[in-house]
């Protein structure tokens, strides 16, 4: 414990020692650390994060549904459903090889052009379904993993009872396979929570676009520094939730094992 | 050779020809076997003699190549027949127990209960409590299954198989992986059940057991049934040189 506070101190002062001399620092120090920009820009960057939390969650909510019918409809081995397996195993490929901000402007900029009668042109809408798109496929796969790993002797226990297929998979292997991916599963939350200032390409002004603009009127990027500690206290805490649960689940699996 | 008829009372289970292969490997060669109701019938033979295949077959875990099971009278390996129907009346236990690790203990004997047989939760739950004290587990009701023993949890697979009211119970190698002193407890539990009449066939490695509680023992090996009769017979005046050898090297292995 010593031994680690002495050797961090050490290290970080050096660094901030050497950032501090450096030539360029009185100015670097003022266009990104300037006190007076930085409460200023906050709470206006603030509002513009409730924005990133509303894609988050509405993108968040789909995608959970979304890629759990992608992830069954990978996992089906009957040759009926090839066609199914086969949908989702392009579409996975797809959306997971693009990049995210091409999917977010085809849709965000594309859609709207057509002018398609009775379909919105609202690009938070289509923000919100390229992110849901490209995550989807993510987090298909981390589902697909989980449910891949409940042995088969479990599936083979429940159709012993006479549960159904269908039964089988709801009750026995899915909640089984829901625990275990937990973790990779709030990490895909993390990172969907970044992309959502993706969004900001097509127009909607978040956290980040924001703090762009108060950032131009000034020539000042203080507000770039206030938009990344705000995308810190939200990922931060969801990146120890997992550690926790990593944490927990190590403990339950040693327990078991007795 | 041909089934001998049942010994006691009606047919239960009748198994005709049965071939099954994985690959390649054709594990069952033609299986013949007659149960009786409220009879007993022990397999034993060497690891890979298809004890376990033969039992997964019955219990339509594992799609047959050729034959017939017949229970209670009617084919269930019939096409088009219900699958999950013929399963609920079948019970089948495990050697690694599979119970539902997520599920309390009560939970896990309910569920199917429940939502195969739409007994009301508070019937299903009643039955389940009254089957847990029978066998000494009603203070595990709320557990979750890796807090019991080996023994404890077999114990309550058992349970779980006999909350669907099977009319005949498959046991495969269910001692296998306990720790010697509990293999006891899960026996006992057996014991009361042929007691009590239930239709089993058990596919076991404990000789000792298999001649204390059969009332037939049938020996498979290379994918068939090579000899079957009482165990008084089976274990002291073997007819086939086969039997007498895997029985000699069991002796020697100090498990009869």
């Amino acid at each position: 414990m010593l031994i680690a506070t002495v050797s961090t101190l050490v290290v970080f002062g050096v660094i901030a020692w050497v950032i501090v001399n450096a030539p360029g620092w009185p100015v670097a120090q003022r266009t990104f650390f300037d006190a007076d920009r930085f409460a200023d820009a906050w709470p206006r960057v603030v509002a513009g994060l409730l924005v990133n939390i509303a894609i988050f969650l509405v993108a968040a909510f789909f995608i959970l549904i979304w890629a759990l019918v992608l992830a069954i409809m990978r996992s089906l081995d009957d040759a009926v459903f090839f066609p199914f397996k086969l949908f989702a195993v392009v579409y996975i490929d797809l959306f997971r090889g693009l990049p995210s901000i091409l999917i977010i402007y085809v849709l965000g900029l594309g859609i709207p052009a057509l002018r398609l009668p009775g379909v919105t042109s609202d690009v938070f809408v289509w923000g919100v379904v390229a992110l849901v798109l490209v995550w989807s496929a993510y987090v298909a796969e981390v589902y697909r993993a989980g449910i891949q790993s409940v042995h088969p002797s479990q599936a083979a226990a429940a159709r012993s009872l006479g549960l159904s297929g269908v039964q089988t998979f709801r009750y026995v292997v899915l909640p089984q396979a829901i625990r275990r991916v937990i973790p990779p599963l709030l990490n895909d939350m993390i990172g969907l929570q970044k992309d959502t200032a993706l969004v900001s390409f097509l127009g909607p002004v978040e956290a980040f676009r924001r703090a762009q603009i108060i950032a131009s009127a000034n020539f000042n990027f203080t507000p770039y520094l206030v938009s990344a500690l705000l995308f810190l206290l939200l990922t931060i805490p969801m990146a120890r939730l997992v550690d926790w649960l990593v944490a927990r689940d190590r403990r339950r699996y040693m327990a078991g094992s007795r | 050779m041909t089934p001998d008829g049942p010994l006691l009372g009606t047919e239960a289970l009748r198994v005709e020809g049965l071939v099954k292969s994985f690959g390649d490997h054709v594990v069952l060669t033609g299986i013949e076997l007659i149960v009786a109701e409220h009879e007993v019938v022990c397999l034993i033979g060497a690891s890979g003699s298809g004890k376990s295949t033969l039992l997964r077959c019955i219990n339509l875990l594992e799609p047959i190549d050729a034959g017939r099971i017949v229970v209670e009278g009617a084919e269930i390996t019939a096409h088009g027949v219900d699958v999950d129907r013929i399963r609920r009346s079948i019970g089948i236990v495990f050697q690694a127990y599979n119970l539902f690790p997520h599920m309390t203990v009560l939970r896990n004997i309910t569920l199917a209960p429940i939502k195969v047989l739409k007994l009301p939760r508070v019937e299903a739950e009643a039955q389940a409590e009254e089957l847990l004290r029978r066998f000494g587990l009603i203070d595990k009701r709320d557990q979750v299954p890796d807090r019991l023993s080996g023994g404890q949890q077999q114990r309550v697979a058992i349970v779980r198989a006999l909350a669907m009211q099977p009319s005949i119970l498959l046991l495969d190698e269910i001692t296998s992986a306990l720790d010697p002193v509990l293999v006891a407890e899960v026996l006992a539990v057996i014991r009361d059940l042929a007691h009590a009449g239930m239709t089993m066939v058990i596919a076991t490695h404990e000789m000792g057991f298999a001649r204390d509680i059969a009332d037939r023992v049938a020996f498979l090996e290379g994918g068939r049934i090579l000899e079957e009769g009482p165990p008084a017979q089976i274990f002291t005046a073997p007819r086939e040189a086969r039997t007498r050898l895997f029985l000699d090297r069991v002796i020697e292995a100090g498990r009869l």
